[in-house]
């Protein structure tokens, strides 16, 4: 089976380095970062790869692009691991349509065109006898898409509760344990890499709005977008409305819920008894699904990082080789 | 619950002992001697905050030491949530915020504890609400989230009331 991979950050390092170290019999063919390209039918060396990409920043000749890997290189899944756009998709969103046109399998962590286009995209692949899979845009390591998909396939989900953003989960806890304000635990979030430089999209609740309108979206058909989720972040959560909270053996998170029979898509934080399932310490994600037939089940990993995200993207590899037969 | 029992030493005790033994939280004992009624006949009516599954429990515990239980009420049995607040809570009518629960007339704010930092720095407040049953809790729920969008301020709902 041929890969090629389109961005070489975080995550397209982590995928390119696990394709190298296991032997799952994927090839990588193409790759391209913003400003270079590199395309070898006869399969890329990834260790020379990742050398040349951490000496000049390039991953292969500057005068390839992404689309030109899309369009040129002879690979089976294009692996889409840009960085999110969440208000235009772009450019992955063209990226993944040109791949699926050409009835190639798409498999991204970007949330982007997920969030955007879900049903156009799945409609696209389905007439070209290809599919679109994106494990890895929620909450990372955790198979929540899988889950979804074969575990609990007769199942119907009633409301779905997580906590899907490591970054005020890590800032939560920290003020929690340690009695750090707000701007304290942030700077630490931020000094241990947890936070961006601006930190806007994930503690003002955006990132986890985006992923729960993913997740809705694909357990009930709906065509949910951002503008459709209640937000509020945890910007404004003082120290002292934790320590209220722990006075009675609770304390609080950042939950996204969606529960459609009372018209519910909202992200708040809110006040949880300290043993519920969903409070997770530091950076942990967890999912919380309501079933008819399996009644409550939690997942609970790690929501972000190289390896645990790549760890998504390459299920969803194998996932498409067993389904689609062995493409090689 | 109202119970009926004789008006004899111990008997009160034997009563409520069992409410503590099981977890339960007595709200209130209200003695009731009925002028029509046999006098060494005390009616009690008591109030309390028990887990739903440990209510059988309690009435077979109680019945077991010979005190009679004449009804059992569930609507009496309170629902308690905490919520919690944050912004400037005292310059945007705390009484009012208060109020908005209280003459709803199914729920009320019972416990109100605030932590004040320096002046004009945003106050956080945790309000205990009762109400009759969770229906009445979503309700009350659902006007503090109004009170708190027109106010300007956070609020902090628990999870599930239902939970
Ligand atoms: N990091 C995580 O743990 C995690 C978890 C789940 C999902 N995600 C998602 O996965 C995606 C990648 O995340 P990341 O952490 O790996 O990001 P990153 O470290 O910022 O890397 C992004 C990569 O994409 C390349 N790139 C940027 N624009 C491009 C373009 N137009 N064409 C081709 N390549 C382009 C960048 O090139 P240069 O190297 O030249 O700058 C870089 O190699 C994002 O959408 C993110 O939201 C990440």
């Amino acid at each position: 089976m041929k890969v090629a991979i389109l961005g070489m950050g975080s995550v397209g390092k982590g995928v390119a380095s696990v394709l190298s170290s296991k032997d799952l019999g994927v090839m990588v063919t193409g790759v391209a970062d913003s400003r270079s390209g590199l395309i070898d039918p006869d399969g890329i060396n990834i260790g020379a790869l990742l050398a040349t990409k951490r000496s000049t920043g390039l991953c292969g000749s500057a005068g390839i692009t992404a689309m030109d890997v899309v369009r040129g290189a002879p690979y089976d899944i294009l692996i889409e691991v840009t960085p999110t756009d969440a208000v235009s998709g772009e450019p992955a969103l063209t990226h993944i349509r040109t791949a699926l046109t050409m009835g190639r399998h798409v498999v991204t962590s970007n949330k982007g065109p997920i969030v955007h286009a879900l049903h156009a995209l799945r409609s696209l692949a389905a007439s070209k006898g290809t599919s679109i899979r994106y494990e890895a845009t929620v909450a990372g390591a955790i198979p929540i898409m899988h889950t979804l998909a074969d575990g609990l396939a007769g199942n119907e989900v009633l409301a779905l509760y997580g906590v899907l953003n490591g970054t005020c989960n890590y800032i939560l806890t920290r003020m929690a344990a340690e009695g750090l304000t707000y701007e304290q635990a942030l700077l630490e979030a931020r000094e241990m890499g947890y936070a961006e430089a601006d930190p806007t999209y994930d503690v003002k609740g955006i990132d986890a709005a985006i992923k729960l309108v993913i997740l809705a979206n694909t357990i009930w058909g709906t065509s949910s977008c951002l503008k459709d989720v209640e937000v509020r972040g945890i910007d404004l959560v003082t120290l002292d409305a934790l320590q209220l909270a722990e006075d009675q053996g609770c304390t609080i998170r950042l939950i996204a819920e969606a529960d459609p029979s009372n018209r519910i898509l909202r992200v708040s934080p809110r006040i949880l008894r300290s043993r519920h399932p969903l409070v997770t310490e530091g950076t942990l994600n967890a999912i919380t699904l309501v079933t008819d037939l399996a009644g409550e089940i939690t997942l609970m990993g790690k929501g972000a990082g190289s390896v645990e995200t790549a760890s998504a993207i390459i299920g969803d590899l194998l996932a498409i080789r067993s389904r689609y037969g062995r493409c090689d | 619950m109202k119970l009926e029992m004789r008006d004899a030493p111990g008997q009160l005790v034997a009563a409520l002992k069992p409410i503590s033994d099981l977890g339960g939280n007595i709200i209130a004992v209200i003695h009731q001697r009925d002028p029509g009624s046999r006098s060494e006949v005390l009616g009690v009516q008591i109030v309390l905050d028990l887990p739903q599954d440990r209510l059988s429990d309690l009435t077979d515990l109680i019945r077991s030491q010979g005190v009679n239980i004449l009804r059992v009420n569930e609507e009496r049995l309170l629902c308690t949530r905490a919520v919690i607040m944050i912004g400037h809570l005292i310059h945007t009518d705390l009484g009012g915020t208060v109020d908005a629960i209280d003459r709803t007339g199914f729920a009320e704010v019972t416990g109100l504890t605030i932590r004040m930092p320096a002046i004009d720095q945003r106050s956080s407040a945790r309000f205990t609400i009762r109400s009759v049953n969770r229906e009445h809790m979503e309700d009350a729920i659902a006007i503090l989230r109004t009170v708190a969008r027109e106010k300007g301020l956070l609020m902090i709902e628990p999870m599930g009331v239902s939970q």
